[in-house]
């Protein structure tokens, strides 16, 4: 029940509509008009370095585009980037929300030393990385020349790896916190009454544990394969989508068409098609998750 | 027999017990180490920030912490090049930096709050269909608003303004003040407002003198989730402000193309830069997993 349904006062519906009008405005100000206006900008030709008026081309950037090579070797890159990170860090994240799900003193330090780089600007990070990956003077260069005996340089050699693993680095403590917190809503009394029962591991995990935590997992892979699409800061600021664009993901090439090439029309068509895969997503992920 | 089955069993637990601890500090140093290298490296000399390979154990200086702030090309510097690092300016996007954040938060905490208030206690017409457009916002790419902004800006005169990127700071973030507020409302017990109002009380009064009092603790954990949104944007300062108005986040990301940069000192540029974050991680613990999801999931306690 709701406090207007007591009162019903004409005044407090007056008071309720006036609460949330400035977060609406400022919403649709800086959101929806922009979106309308790039949507339209995406049937022009423009360029607005030549700094001739926007010429009307119908669907022809889009047309272009989906007929582009180029741009379907991007969308592969940029699949198989969120693909590998958002699995590793899933497996990562189970096993770390197996360990702490264990209680030991020192765990909720330790939580919070892991969750740190969840909260450590991207920006700091893609930098960061540059001297850790630095095929000279970078520490991880060292490890890696250590552990395989000869020297690795990381960065123009494997940029994919690099990027990958800086991403699950940042973001596998973020599955963590999503699964421990399943793991935590199972009923102690099922876990022991599974335990007096003698199933078997797989059983228990597969009766009692993933049913639970099943709701959180896939609300942790939507949030973080919608995330990993849009990286852009850790990216641009580790490689720059390079080596030529070994590592040009999709928000990379989009900003470069924009504010490189300055080709505005062909940009915001490829960003409008980069929306609307990502709504797409979300909405199968939403069905899938909501279908038990 | 009993006891060598107890003995068995106090084993396993000995062995089990030392692999949680060792899996543990594995963790620990994999997720810390980076850190750790970043504020170690600030406090390393330009020469042991380039060793090879590099240094584990040194003697710590904090020239690089004086040198962001104090150090200035002399003009006979300039001239005859012996000192040729310029100084770096910091304390300008410092500053940039803590206006824009600070701004951006007050305005975008007001109004989110108010308009969380009223989704979670009047639930006006619309309340679902707005509530699901706010957050809708959380999952548009910003590289996707990002080119029509930046022509609106240019074509506005918010361009290269505070009051430009405060603005869209604050659009940003008034989708998470809203959710994350709405959450923390939803959980107070409405009862006591409810007798105020039949009572006759001022709704704007039953507001702040009943209702706000009693969400205190989660309006500091959204305030200190915005200030860690705000202080770590990038793509839209990167395109909206020049030197005048430049963040640190930008000042950091333009030191990728230098060749043989002084790392010792962009670690101390960053290591001040991510300090809020490492104070705010452990303040924030407890809400860690509802603000990385607007609210909509509560977590473990």
């Amino acid at each position: 029940m709701t406090l207007q349904a007591t009162t019903g006062s004409r005044l407090i519906r007056i008071f309720s509509v006036l609460l949330i009008l400035p977060a609406v405005a400022l919403v649709t100000f800086l959101v929806i008009f922009p979106l309308i206006w790039a949507l339209g900008l995406s049937f022009y030709s423009y360029n607005v370095i030549r700094g001739e008026a926007p010429v009307f081309v119908g669907v022809e950037n889009y047309y272009r585009l989906l007929n582009s090579l180029d741009v379907w070797r991007r969308f592969v890159l940029t699949g198989q980037f969120v693909f590998y990170a958002v699995s590793i860090e899933f497996l990562i994240g189970f096993g770390l929300a197996l360990l702490f799900y264990n209680q030991f003193s020192g765990r909720r330090l330790a939580i919070t030393l892991v969750t740190t780089p969840l909260l450590v600007a991207p920006v700091a990070v893609g930098i960061f990385h540059r001297y850790l990956f630095d095929a000279t003077f970078g520490v991880y260069s060292y490890f890696a020349q250590l552990i395989t005996g000869q020297s690795v340089k990381i960065l123009s050699q494997h940029p994919m790896f690099a990027i990958i693993f800086m991403d699950v680095w940042q973001w596998s403590p973020f599955m963590m916190l999503f699964i421990l917190a399943g793991l935590e809503a199972i009923p102690k009394h099922m876990l022991e009454s599974s335990e007096i029962d003698r199933l078997s591991m797989f059983t228990k995990f597969r009766y009692v544990v993933w049913p639970t935590i099943r709701p959180l997992v896939a609300l942790a892979l939507l949030f973080r394969t919608m995330d990993a699409f849009r990286t852009f800061d850790t990216i641009f600021t580790l490689t720059g989508g390079g080596p030529g664009t070994a590592t040009e993901v999709l928000s990379i090439q989009i900003y470069r068409i924009a504010f490189q090439f300055f080709r505005t029309g062909e940009a915001t068509a490829l960003a409008f098609i980069f929306l609307v895969i990502i709504v797409l997503l979300t909405n199968i992920y939403l069905r899938l998750a909501r279908r038990e | 027999m009993a006891n060598s089955r107890n003995n068995r069993r106090g084993r396993r637990k000995i062995v089990r017990t030392v692999l949680i601890y060792i899996s543990a500090i594995i963790a620990v140093i994999f997720f810390i180490f980076p850190i750790y290298w970043l504020v170690a490296t600030s406090l390393k000399t330009r020469a042991q920030a380039f060793s090879t390979p590099p240094l584990f154990v040194w003697e710590p200086t904090f020239r690089n912490f004086i040198d962001i702030f104090l150090k200035r090309q002399t003009e006979i510097e300039a001239i005859t090049g012996q000192e040729l690092e310029l100084a770096t300016g910091a304390e300008t996007f410092f500053y940039n930096s803590f206006v824009v954040t600070f701004s951006s938060i007050a305005i975008a905490t007001v109004i989110g709050v108010l308009a969380a208030y009223s989704f979670s206690r009047y639930k006006p017409a619309g309340t679902n269909t707005l509530m699901f457009f706010i957050l809708s916002t959380r999952m548009l790419p910003a590289i996707v608003v990002a080119i029509p902004i930046y022509f609106f800006y240019r074509s506005l005169g918010l361009y290269n303004t505070y009051i430009g990127l405060i603005l869209l700071y604050t659009m940003f973030n008034l989708p998470f003040a809203v959710w994350m507020m709405k959450s923390f409302f939803d959980e107070v017990p409405r009862d006591i407002e409810q007798a105020a109002l039949v009572d006759g009380s001022n709704p704007v009064k039953v507001f702040y003198k009943i209702a706000l009092p009693q969400v205190l603790v989660g309006l500091g954990a959204t305030i200190g989730f915005l200030i860690i949104n705000v202080w770590n944007e990038f793509l839209f300062a990167l395109l909206l402000t020049e030197r005048a108005t430049r963040t640190v986040p930008v000042m950091i990301a333009g030191t990728r193309g230098e060749v043989g940069i002084n790392w010792g000192l962009i670690a101390a540029i960053e290591t001040l830069y991510i300090l809020p974050a490492l104070v705010l991680i452990f303040v924030l613990q407890r809400f860690l997993l509802r603000g990385m999801t607007f609210g909509t999931v509560r977590g473990a306690k």
